[in-house]
């Protein structure tokens, strides 16, 4: 006669935590804010081989062949379709001021900044902001979660994960409804940020022992000082700060 | 008159040292940063690539303001003191040829960024503070630029540079202690020096 179900599923729920932990186990210095170490390698693994095959050359050709007014001016377009949705989580976060001086900047470098094309309010003294929703519920006291790594997007904490689903609903590229071109704009996008991490591809090359935790260590402190508007609490206490 | 003209001489050479020695750390980080821009705004073959050249400059300008036995401490956090003073030594040493590998790369990818000097707030008794500086690149959103400071009898050294938010520092706790559990503090020294022979012979 079969075990009833419910004590099956607790067998199984048993001999799930038990291959968990002596997985954990197994690996040394396991960094407690990555569970999810074997998955997010097999992950960054992948992107690293769609990079050198495909996105990266990609990026090579338009930063060689676009004149830098035309990488300016498409990086001020998209940015200032973002500067709407930073206002918006700016207000979210309760800064009032930041949100309004977001506004004004949208006002202005879509009109006199034709399209968004020129960043003519930082030149008036607006100073462009960068805000998420992944920033707003870090800031809201939503804690990180796991950390994953996920193809083509890249890392996220499991709150940015969140915040990434949430910033690409209300994206406007994505809501453009010829196809084709949201598509474009999309891919111009994405190519234009990529270019613009070419001149670190070499020294993360250089730097990092083992790329997959260096980036690892370092979106996790950016993120934390992007909560913190650039000024987090000091993480180095005297006991790990004792030499 | 001779006397006179000596005297004065004497009076300004000191005056000089003076003015050094009271040197408030954000006008260091201000003055090392437009010297060394100055330079590589003018050098094609920084700008083109050339790391041996860049670290050359990276060395004479900025080296003397770095304290990197404090840096090589926080990068190797507390293991540092299970470490004998020549293998101290010998990891402040690989580290910065390692840290001067990377400040030397990131010379030669500048373009058309300038520097803004963000206001920064400490008092006169202060031994240790943060300079905080802003890279503007036309197109991109600006990116924070800090350096840590401490003041050693009288002149201030940088023991830490904060790119948004990430340490170049404290970002190498992880793989450094890591590599410690597992082959000791001379299997770190390996590792670092592995990596500064592999650099520099790929760059010739």
């Amino acid at each position: 006669m079969k075990p009833p179900f419910s004590r099956r599923l607790v067998a199984c729920a048993c001999a799930a935590t038990m291959l968990a932990v002596s997985g954990c186990a197994t690996v040394d210095h396991r960094d407690p804010a990555d569970p999810f170490e074997g998955f997010n390698r097999a992950m960054f693994a992948v992107n690293e081989g769609l990079d050198t095959v495909a996105i990266k050359p990609v990026a090579k050709g338009y930063d060689a062949v676009a004149p830098l007014p035309v990488k300016v001016a498409v990086g001020n377009f998209f940015g200032n379709i973002w500067d709407s949705w930073t206002a918006i989580n700016n207000l979210l976060q309760g800064k009032g001021g930041d949100a309004l001086s977001d506004v004004g900047r949208v006002l202005i470098n879509s009109t006199v900044g034709i399209g968004g094309a020129f960043d003519v309010a930082s030149e008036m003294g607006l100073t462009k902001h960068s805000e998420e929703f992944g920033q707003t519920l870090g800031k809201w006291g939503v804690p990180d979660g796991p950390y994953f790594y996920w193809p083509f997007i890249g890392p996220r904490t499991t709150r940015d994960t969140f915040g990434w689903l949430v910033d690409t609903y209300y994206d406007p590229v994505w809501r453009v409804d010829n196809v084709p071109l949201r598509n474009s704009l999309v891919a111009v996008r994405y190519t234009d940020l990529r270019a613009s991490f070419l001149p670190a591809d070499k020294i993360i090359e250089e730097a990092a022992f083992d790329k997959y935790s260096y980036i690892r260590d370092a979106y996790l402190q950016n993120r934390r000082s992007a909560i913190f508007d650039g000024n987090p609490p000091s993480l180095f206490t005297e006991d790990n700060y004792d030499y | 008159m001779k006397y006179l003209l000596a005297w004065l001489f004497g009076v300004f050479s000191l005056l000089g040292s003076a003015v050094a020695l009271e040197r408030s750390p954000d006008a260091l980080v201000q003055q090392v940063t437009d010297d060394v821009l100055t330079i590589v705004r003018q050098d094609k073959d920084i700008q083109s690539g050339d790391t041996s050249k860049a670290l050359r400059l990276v060395e004479t300008k900025v080296l003397p303001y770095f304290d990197f036995q404090r840096m090589t401490a926080l990068a190797v956090g507390r293991n540092w003191s299970k470490a004998t003073p020549e293998q101290k030594q010998r990891l402040s040493e690989e580290f910065k040829n390692l840290l001067v590998r990377t400040y030397s790369n990131a010379l030669t990818s500048y373009k058309d960024q300038t520097i803004s000097y963000r206001p920064s707030n400490f008092e006169a008794a202060d031994t240790e503070v943060v300079v905080k500086t802003e890279v503007k690149q036309p197109g991109g959103k600006p990116i924070p630029l800090n350096y840590a400071l401490e003041k050693q009898g009288g002149e201030w050294k940088v023991y830490d540079v904060i790119v948004s938010g990430v340490s170049l520092v404290t970002n190498y706790r992880g793989s450094f202690s890591r590599e410690v559990h597992s082959s000791g503090i001379d299997g770190l020294i390996q590792m670092l020096g592995d990596r500064n022979k592999q650099l520099a012979s790929s760059s010739k």
